[in-house]
């Protein structure tokens, strides 16, 4: 098999205002069309700005073409192959999904536009609302919050705002029941989110199979104090939660409510609900499991189900159907609140829609299928290499250690940025924490065979490398354009922008 | 494969899911479109959105502005929109890059000295600045103007809920159109911030020097809020008027409408107080070789490390938004901005002349320096006239500013930009005039 | 070899103590900055502050990791370390001279009494770390 990746020559580029020069322009408008007002009419002297917009740059469209592409090319993506990195589902983004988003009736549709100038809108996300239901289990759903963690800070609100409603709120704001449990295994969103609440985090402990301890569980159930359990499933060491109707039913008897991360959805969808299994409300993430693109960092979207009970708690407003109408409602007293200003990001929306009707029902079940059988083939292929921590078959991700290879010294990140070398991005490390040296593999559905086998393969190699020429993976990458980066130096005297004064190499 | 992992079938895979909860039967969800069909069902869709093709008046927090070609076909390279957030610096160069640019470009046009990656949108930013003030300040009262985007202090109000911050709400001045600080004289040594928008909700220009000074007396932070961030092409930045923090709807800068999203939170403040900043940053790094490279930098802050004591939860922001606000600025660059505000500014000023000028229609606050929104009042109902307009002369007139404040009846809310030919303008005039007469 | 100096008191925490007269100097071990890697920011407590046996009074941080400090002794600030504040560095090449963090008119003398010498935190290091 031909290897997956060589060097290959790129551009260099220096930083847009590196390149500005006085007079160059980029655009042209159409003139002035209206009789001119006088400047010290317009907007008074003081309210202006004096400093001529100095240091933004002048640059021509070729120019600023140029500076982008270059740039770009500097950069892995989906497009390139795959991401083994779990917890993300990078999975294809759809040009159909882009092309669709980019309708003009879409595009450019204002958010205050009256209702009945908005009616298509309206229309596609109540139906996405209504096939995100479906696919959870869940009865209600807000598509406002704008990212997973945002998903995440809504139904933890929504937790507290049930529980302050159903107990009443204790002295000082401070809630009733004021513990929220957090496995060790969790993203650090989750507490984060927790925490803006007013909730006190307690952390629950793992099993050594890679499962929720019941037993620690109960026992911080018994205290009494418990608002809810904020979990994923399959967590985020990559196994089923197989106790979960259990898990769920503890947290209930002990007058809590079950939040689900649901940044694992790829291992569900189309073949099991987080409804079904007891679970409160789940934030989904539009560009993990829906294929919506990660673009760099966001746009995101997270939205937030929750079952009949909590419905009354969900941001406004609320998108209904009324006759053969679409609406806004923001007749809900018990809400709380707004997460965000407008609906949410109604681009996403689009392209998850897109996505979930391209799919079809078995399509979805079908992609689900394939994300779990990938990851399977994967933990398979390198057991023989890597240490896995857990001997339960892995749902769409799987992780290992690199105790093996810390015996010569080469450690995780060292791996990861060997598998650059290989024509790679990184898998996940150093997550979950309860994982010494984790690598966390996810490769989605969106991955050939040819495409594992050569991952496989890369791993097999670095696996080989760690032990006979360890050096070639504790200094790698050696391919990029640039190497390893001296993050501390860039942690304690940050340069977090350009300035005029400053020369082009660094300190 | 399923063979070569020692299983016979598919279902085999789920063998950890209780049987029980296992899915037998397909979800009832659609049966799969093929290409042709999909696009079909979303034109259908998109054409029952009638306020997106016709000329368009309304800003409250969104804005029409035109979008250089060169921004969507830059953005739509795979190596952008389909990259991951940058944790691995050595092959996300050009999204750091591009971020670091990002940053500059925010420093500069606030006037403040550091600005994030992005934060979800211009609400959410006032609602983590608030989060930020009290960090800053080990205060738990904020004061926040009247004129603030009511859509922004309700996600503000729910944001704090219970972090144990109290809002206080500043009273509004209905003859300037402006802030009223005086009013409550709630400013003292217990007030973590003030948060002003400007220009305000109502279009007019606040006095940000002053405010600075008074919530400095106290020891508190001003916090400024620009929804059109147009605006600062040439109105006063404001960090030389003294703001501490600066929040900002970049969604100006090239971003769709989108029926409200994805849009773009600007967060920027001084040095002293980066290490309290929420979101993402890049910095710059060297290798080895000494070679200049970007990374994401001071992420003890941030929630993967710090956890329930991060200055933030925010993971995802905007990142592609960013970018597109990156282009769009350096494509329009120094000149083409200032020109941008300055038609939008003139178009506003030739359109609230003429509305002034038909009969039974009076600007509320025309003494008070505006950009390119300004209220109307009505000799009629809002919301009626809006809705004529919009049937019998295809114009989004505005907004109804009953929307939010129910007992203003007859006020409209108009929002002029650069993308309104003078035809369209003169057509939203003589709308009003038939429709009134 | 972590270097761990005899005149000093430890905590469990890896922090250390000099008591001279009424005052403690605070700082972190050389076990402590080893474990964190390269220091890049010190978060310290105000002149004035008051701070309990046990109880945070900063963070450190490294590229990767925040972690709090724990005071060993209970007293008044009297001084921070601000060099740190530009040179974080200090902490991982001179942990018990030139990176000290504090130091605090000790409340009660007598608690260095609870706190381990260098021959029981040398035992201690070498016991965690297996």
């Amino acid at each position: 098999m031909t290897t997956k990746a060589t060097p290959h020559i790129t551009q260099n580029e220096a930083l847009i205002f590196e390149r500005s020069q006085t007079g160059r322009k980029g655009y042209l408008l159409p003139a002035l069309d209206v009789d001119e007002t006088p400047i010290d009419e317009l907007l008074p002297a003081e309210f202006r700005r004096t400093d001529d917009l100095e240091g933004v740059p002048e640059v021509s469209e070729v120019d600023v073409v140029r500076h982008f592409t270059r740039i770009s090319t500097w950069n892995y993506n989906i497009d390139l192959g795959m991401y083994p990195l779990g917890s993300c589902t990078m999975k294809y983004n759809s040009r159909l999904n882009e092309r669709v988003a980019r309708i003009k009736g879409f595009a450019n549709l204002h958010p205050l536009a009256s209702e009945e100038d908005s009616q298509g809108a309206l229309q596609l996300l109540y139906e996405l609302q209504q096939h995100l239901s479906e696919i959870t289990g869940l009865a209600a759903v807000s598509l406002q919050p704008a990212a997973g963690a945002h998903g995440e800070m809504t139904g933890v609100m929504i937790i507290r705002a049930f529980l302050d409603a159903r107990d009443g709120v204790g002295e000082g704001d401070q809630p009733r029941r004021h513990v929220m449990l957090i496995p060790d295994s969790a993203h650090g969103t989750n507490p984060a989110s927790a925490h803006l609440s007013g909730f006190t985090v307690k952390t629950v402990r793992s099993t050594p199979e890679g499962q929720t301890d019941l037993d620690a569980l109960r026992e911080l159930c018994a205290a009494g104090d418990v608002a809810g359990l904020m979990l994923t499933n399959p967590n985020t060491v990559g196994l089923f939660e197989r106790n979960i109707r259990e898990i769920c039913q503890i947290v209930h008897d002990a007058g809590g409510l079950v939040y689900m991360d649901g940044a694992n959805m790829n291992a569900l969808v189309g073949w099991a609900r987080p409804g079904d299994m007891g679970v409160d409300v789940i934030h989904l993430n539009l560009h993990k499991t829906f294929s919506t693109p990660h673009g760099g960092g966001g746009p995101g979207s997270g939205p937030c189900c929750c079952t009949k009970e909590l419905e009354p708690y969900l941001p406004v407003p609320r998108i209904v159907r009324a006759a053969e109408r679409y609406k806004l409602d923001f007749d809900y007293p018990q809400t709380i609140g707004r997460v965000k200003a407008f609906y949410g990001n109604f681009g996403m929306a689009v392209r998850a829609l897109s996505y979930i009707e391209t799919h079809g029902a078995d399509g979805l079940r079908e992609a689900t299928e394939a994300a779990v059988l990938n990851a399977r083939v994967i933990a398979h292929g390198l057991a023989s290499d890597y240490d896995k921590p857990f001997d339960a078959p892995p749902m769409h991700e799987v992780v290992f250690t690199d105790k093996r290879q810390a015996r010569k010294g080469v450690h995780t990140l060292d791996i990861a940025k060997r598998l650059i070398d290989y024509g790679f991005h990184p898998m996940t490390i150093y997550f979950p924490l309860i994982v010494q040296g984790a690598m966390l593999i996810e490769p989605t559905e969106s991955v050939g065979r040819q495409e594992i086998q050569h991952f496989i393969e890369a791993m097999r190699a670095i696996a080989r490398e760690a032990v006979e020429t360890p050096e070639l993976v504790t200094g790698a990458p050696h391919t990029t354009r640039i190497g390893r980066l001296d993050e501390a130096a860039a942690a304690r005297k940050p340069v977090l922008r350009w300035r005029p004064e400053e020369k082009a190499a660094v300190a | 494969m399923l063979r070569s992992v020692g299983l016979n079938a598919p279902e085999e895979l789920f063998d950890t899911i209780p049987a029980d909860i296992l899915l037998r039967d397909l979800l009832n969800t659609p049966p799969a479109l093929s290409e042709p069909e999909l696009i079909a069902r979303f034109e259908s869709l998109a054409a029952k959105n009638s306020a997106a093709h016709r000329p368009n008046f309304l800003g409250a927090g969104a804005y029409s502005h035109y979008q250089p070609t060169i921004v969507d076909s830059l953005i739509s390279r795979s190596e952008f929109f389909t990259a991951y957030t940058p944790y691995q610096p050595e092959i996300s160069q050009g999204t750091l890059q591009a971020i670091f640019e990002f940053q500059t470009l925010v420093c500069q046009l606030t006037g403040m000295d550091v600005a994030n990656a992005s934060m979800y949108d211009g609400s959410t930013s006032v609602a983590e600045a608030v989060l930020m003030a009290e960090r800053v300040t080990r205060r738990r009262k904020v004061v926040v103007s009247g004129a603030l985007h009511p859509e922004y202090l309700h996600v503000a109000e729910t944001y704090v809920a219970h972090a144990g911050i109290v809002l206080v709400r500043a009273g509004f001045d209905e003859r300037s159109g402006t802030t009223n600080f005086d009013e409550l004289g709630d400013l003292d040594d217990a007030t973590a911030a003030i948060i002003v928008q400007s220009p305000n909700f109502f279009g007019c220009v606040e006095d940000l020097q002053t405010l600075a000074e008074r919530a400095h007396k106290v020891g508190a932070l001003l916090v400024v809020c620009v929804t059109e961030s147009i605006s600062l092409g040439l109105l006063r930045e404001p960090g030389a008027a003294g703001a501490d923090i600066v929040v900002a709807e970049g969604q100006s800068f090239g971003v769709p409408l989108s029926y409200g999203g994805p849009y773009l939170g600007l967060f920027a403040t001084r040095e002293k107080y980066a290490r309290q900043l929420p979101g993402r940053l890049v910095g710059v790094a060297a290798d080895k070789e000494g070679r200049r490279g970007f990374v994401l930098t001071l992420a003890t802050r941030e929630q993967h490390i710090r956890r329930e004591k991060a200055t933030s939860n925010i993971c995802t922001n905007e990142g592609l938004i960013a970018l597109m606000a990156t282009i769009y600025l350096e494509t329009l660059g120094r000149r083409g901005l200032q020109e941008v505000a300055m038609q939008c500014a003139q178009k506003a000023a030739y359109a609230a002349r003429r509305i002034a000028g038909i009969e039974g229609f009076s600007l509320p606050y025309a003494a008070t320096p505006r950009f390119n929104e300004f209220v109307v009042r009505a000799p009629v109902a809002a919301d009626e006239l809006l809705r004529r307009l919009s049937s019998e002369h295809n114009i989004t007139g505005g907004l109804a500013l009953s929307r939010y404040f129910p007992e203003r009846t007859n006020d409209i809310l108009v929002c002029v930009t650069e993308t309104n030919p003078r035809s369209e303008i003169d057509a939203l005039v003589e709308g009003l005039a038939e429709l009134t007469k | 070899m972590a270097n761990i100096p005899d005149d000093l008191h430890y905590s469990k925490d890896h922090e250390w103590v000099r008591v001279e007269g009424d005052i403690g100097t605070v700082g972190i071990t050389d076990h402590a900055q080893n474990q964190l890697g390269d220091i890049v920011y010190v978060e310290l407590p105000r002149v004035g502050d008051s701070l309990e046996a046990g109880g945070v009074f900063g963070q450190v941080e490294s590229v990767k990791a925040a972690n709090d400090l724990y005071s060993p002794v209970s007293g008044e600030v009297t001084e921070a370390n601000e060099t740190l504040n530009d040179d974080p560095e200090q902490v991982n090449k001179d942990p018990y001279g030139a990176a000290w963090m504090l130091r605090l008119r000790l409340k009660d003398a007598g608690e260095v009494d609870k706190l381990m010498n260098a021959a029981e935190y040398e035992d201690y290091t070498k016991k965690i770390t297996e």
